[in-house]
């Protein structure tokens, strides 16, 4: 245990300490790496909790980012109060998903299926949405930027990081707790045997609903961020299936279900991407397609492999494991 | 074992790459350094890889005509605004001077702030987006029409060409895609419609169509039940195909297809695909002038470099990026500086009349937009997009209607 | 198409998220026959299928076999990683310039009264409704046939049984690979071929396989027919780009309401 809490200080004091030494663009691959892998946390909530694998995560990332943006396109609100009906929004709609699903007896890949469609939905439909810009997106006016302006969350990458790196943290104490308590080891039984589960007693559709809400609600706060971060919204880009396919690349290849697997997952994921680029190019192979080629093969290997993800035996290599 | 190795050494690289001076040389400086962020792979590979021709051939022009040297520094965007992100910042801590790119408005945008935020000049060559120049940036410039402009030259090139073949449609009917491009489109023609009463025709329906969809048969039945004249399209590549085949299966001949600004129906695919059936189509868009003398010269290094290539089927992708890239080193010329306050200076002092592409010369407003860029009316003649008007560019005289028409 | 998606599904129970990639390269296989022999895509078919089948074997022997038993996301990450390599490998042998067929009787159409019938998507059709009717076949009346159907039932006692599981289940897979084959040499009459096609494609035939039902030819036919007419109708009364809203919406009822789709069996 003490070593853990070693090696969680220390990584916090780097990750603190990381603007100091690291210029703009190792900092805003960092920025990407935290955002993947608190979204991919959110995501793993859902999955690595409470064993519903969710193939439309993108829907709350967009609807979150739609709601503040629009918010504050519109009418000048601030992401502080924007935030509270973006997650209220997404909230809603991941209940939503949810109760149509568990009370219908969806799950397994039928789940995935239905909530790939809702996203899909959503994206078309978004794209006929004129109010928040239809197909021709939204874009939110961008001030200058050297200030930090916390209430309307405008200033320098720096502050991108650290808002990123806090959220970051935040999640992983947030779900630390959520394990240890109660519905942690609700969820398990769930995970491990719904059936044996309900026989003992515990009500699975409850504790599912909150694994699907707490997952929404943290998942739309990414979406937030992505809005003032980027400052342009798509329905096309930001509702594709793609973009649930990052978020749950970061947890699957990490690990999921476990704490820092998303984590790890998302850092080696990027740093690979944008290894791999750098590689190619030092190679001089300016080939398009190349890199991701190889990116794949990585993938593929990893899952091949490793298929509980990278952190389970790397924790136990490095004596960081439960046991 | 392995994979902790792995990560240590990319954390190592990671950290190497990120405290390496920056290298950005002030004053007295031999070489530009300009970074290309174009989308060379994902769904706009096609396109960013055209554009890149037109950055390759640069270099070599640019030192004939300027004197000056130019090093390009590319960076492939995937398509991806994460990846035009992070890869803007990357090219600026390796030394970019200056940024060119990226053909999408979303992807733009995103290195416009990081631009912006670092204080490099940043030269949009292709989107059209209105709202990257309005943002009150300093280090953006953009040379190439917004949406909004786009449509209306669109529109009044469509009234001159009725005049110049002294045709009269009563009516028309207009299809456009569901995307960024084809609903700017939609509003611009929503706006100017009313307000150019010399048009003499009017648009008898509309209809909306995913840029995705695979069949479009439904939509062409409804288009040609509307008995329309001619066709006013909107489109992307291979919507365009999709629709015109769809045209000859259900037997529709109208006098004509005109696009008011869209991509498609210039582009080499769809004469590829097509062959005659391509004939006769118009689309009214930004485009090189043929008979520019700056045209000529690039042109020659464009077949040196591509000689199973025609720069026609490229033109507008090459000039634009190829004006980019100019007016980075022209800029650079006047500054003799590469710091990149006094480029963007420099910059907005451009003035440059002997340019490639059509229209007034490229001088940036207090935004960082040029105004006057021309568009002109192509058609597709002999398997190639020819410009029929205006006269002064013209390859060769319109045809409206097409020969294929027949009264309904 | 769909048909392939339904099978594999149904048997092997493992999505295969890189089912339209592989209708992509089905495609390509065919411009490239066309472009270097003249060889039209129906009578393309019949080589490219035979490889497909090949291919399609090899991949689940090899690559997919260990993870029958692995929870979905696995599964799925496996195939999008595979889906990924096809991608961009496509791009690089091909290039990002789309690719077609052309043929004569490409753009013709049969006038029957007022009615006009596009020639090659009724060729097409055909093809769908001969391939389904021998995968039924193959299915109903053969041995192997017999023995798949048994695996799909019944996993466990197919085993104590003595049924090759692996084998079969590769057989399956390759049959699926020769349904994408077909489905590709038809599609590449009707679209063009570039590298990112399979994406919206995969979605498809999954909205037509749910909705249909999985493990039945009748339903995979079916399904496609009533989603294709469907999107039309939508097209025709609410606007046509809203027209794919319309299938997922679709999509979402069937999964909630009829999860084994019209024609499917409740597992």
């Amino acid at each position: 245990m003490k070593r853990r809490v070693a090696a969680l200080a220390v990584l916090a004091v780097l990750l603190l300490l990381l603007p100091g030494f690291a210029g703009p663009y190792a900092l805003s691959v960092a920025t990407l790496i935290l955002y993947f892998a608190y979204t991919g946390q959110a995501w793993n909530v859902m999955m690595g909790f409470a064993g519903q694998l969710s193939l439309g995560h993108s829907l709350y990332v967009g609807v979150g980012a739609y709601a503040a943006g629009a918010l504050f396109f519109h009418y000048g609100i601030g992401p502080w109060a924007g935030l509270w009906v973006a997650i209220l929004l997404c909230v809603l709609l991941g209940v939503a998903i949810g109760f149509l699903a568990f009370r219908f007896g969806i799950s397994g890949v039928y789940f995935a299926l239905l909530t790939i469609a809702f996203a899909e939905f959503t994206r078309i439909g978004f794209d006929h949405f004129n109010w928040i810009g239809g197909p021709g997106g939204m874009f939110l006016r961008v001030a200058q930027r050297d200030a930090w302006d916390l209430a309307n969350f405008r200033g320098p990458p720096l502050m991108y990081y650290y808002a990123m790196l806090a959220l970051t943290a935040g999640a992983f104490a947030l779900c630390f707790f959520l394990l240890k308590s109660r519905p942690g080891y609700y969820w398990q039984a769930i995970r491990e045997n719904e059936e044996a589960a309900q026989a003992l007693g515990i009500n699975t559709f409850r504790w599912k609903m909150l694994a699907v809400a707490i997952s929404a609600a943290l998942t739309a706060v990414s979406g937030v961020f992505f809005a003032f971060y980027y400052n342009n919204l798509f329905p096309e880009q930001i509702f594709h299936i793609s973009r649930s396919i990052e978020i749950i690349l970061g947890p699957v290849i990490g690990g999921v279900g476990t704490l820092f697997g998303p984590i790890l997952g998302a850092a080696l994921l990027t740093l690979l991407s944008d290894g791999i680029t750098e590689a190619v190019a030092a190679l001089g192979w300016e080939i398009p397609g190349i890199k991701q080629v190889f990116y794949g093969l990585v993938l593929l290997l990893v899952i091949m492999f490793l298929p509980h993800g990278i952190w389970p035996p790397l924790a136990r290599r490095l004596g960081l494991h439960k046991r | 074992m392995k994979r902790r190795q792995f990560n240590k050494a990319l954390a190592a690289a990671g950290a190497a790459a990120a405290v390496s001076p920056f290298g950005i040389l002030h004053a007295q400086a031999q070489k530009l350094r300009v970074g290309v962020l174009l989308p060379r792979s994902g769904y706009l590979g096609f396109i960013g890889q055209s554009c890149q021709k037109g950055a390759d051939l640069a270099p070599e022009v640019i030192k004939g005509m300027l004197g000056v040297d130019i090093e390009l520094m590319n960076a492939d965007t995937e398509s991806s605004v994460d990846t035009a992100r992070t890869r803007a910042e990357r090219l600026i801590q390796e030394g970019a001077h200056v940024l060119v790119g990226a053909f999408d408005s979303g992807q733009s945008a995103a290195i416009a702030q990081v631009a912006e935020q670092r204080g490099v000049p940043y030269i949009v060559n292709v989107a059209a987006a209105p709202q990257i120049t309005e943002q009150g940036y300093k280090f953006v410039f953009r040379n190439f029409q917004t949406a909004v402009d786009i449509v209306r030259n669109g529109l009044a090139l469509i009234g001159e060409l009725f005049q110049a073949t002294n045709s009269v449609p009563r009516s028309a009917v207009f299809m456009h895609v569901n995307d960024t491009f084809g609903q700017a489109m939609a509003k611009g023609i929503g706006a100017f419609m009313p307000r150019l009463t010399q048009l003499p025709f009017k648009i008898v329906d509309t209809i909306t169509y995913d840029p995705a969809a695979k069949d479009l048969t439904v939509e062409l039945s409804k288009a040609k039940s509307a008995n329309a004249d001619f066709l006013l399209l909107v489109c992307r590549l291979n919507d365009a195909i999709l629709l015109r085949r769809e045209m000859v299966k259900q037997r529709w001949n109208p006098m004509g297809i005109v696009s008011p600004g869209s991509p498609g129906m210039y582009e080499e695919q769809y004469f590829k695909t097509l062959g005659k059936l391509s004939e006769y189509s118009i689309s009214n868009v930004p485009w090189y002038n043929p008979n520019a003398p700056l045209t000529r010269t690039v042109e020659k290094a464009f077949l040196k470099r591509n000689p199973k290539e025609k720069l026609v089927f490229h033109g507008l992708n090459v000039g634009f990026t190829f004006e980019a890239i100019l007016v980075a080193a022209d800029a650079f010329k006047r500054a003799k500086s590469t710091e990149p306050k006094t480029l963007a200076d420099a910059i907005r002092q451009t003035n440059i009349t002997s340019k490639m592409t059509l229209g007034g010369p490229i001088k940036f407003n207090e935004k960082g937009q040029v105004e006057g860029i021309g568009s002109a009316c192509v058609q597709n003649l002999d398997l190639i997009p020819k410009v029929v008007l205006p006269a002064n560019a013209a390859e060769a005289k319109p045809v409206f209607p097409a020969p294929y028409y027949k009264k309904a | 198409m769909a048909l392939g998606l339904s099978v594999i599904f149904g048997v092997v129970r493992v999505v295969n998220f890189a089912h339209g990639e592989m209708m992509t390269i089905a495609m390509y296989a065919a411009s490239v026959l066309f472009a270097a022999l003249g060889l039209d895509p129906f009578a393309a078919m019949l080589p490219i299928a035979a490889a497909f089948f090949v291919f399609g074997y090899v991949l689940q022997a090899g690559l997919i076999n260990p993870f029958i038993t692995r929870p979905e996301h696995s599964q799925f990450m496996l195939l999008v990683a595979v889906a990924i390599i096809m991608v961009n490998a496509m791009l690089m042998i091909f290039g990002p310039d789309a690719r077609n067929v052309q043929v004569d009787y490409q753009l013709e159409s049969f006038q029957i009264g007022s009615l006009l019938i596009d020639k090659a998507r009724l060729y097409a059709a055909a093809a769908a409704v001969v391939a389904a009717a021998a995968l039924f076949g193959f299915f109903r009346f053969t041995l192997t046939g017999k023995a798949i159907r048994a695996c799909a039932d019944n996993y466990l006692g197919a085993k104590v049984v003595g049924l090759d599981v692996k084998r079969l289940y590769a057989l399956t897979f390759g049959l699926g690979a020769v349904c994408v084959a077909v489905a590709g040499c038809a599609m590449v009459l009707l679209v063009e071929v570039t590298p990112s096609l399979g994406p919206a494609y995969t979605l498809l035939a999954f909205v037509i396989v749910i909705v249909g039902g999985l493990g039945s030819m009748g339903g995979a036919l079916l399904g496609g027919v009533l989603i294709g007419v469907s999107e039309a109708l939508a097209g025709l009364f609410i606007a046509p780009s809203a027209k794919s809203m319309f299938s997922f919406g679709l999509l979402i009822l069937v999964l909630l309401l009829r999860p084994q789709g019209l024609l499917g069996k409740r597992s």
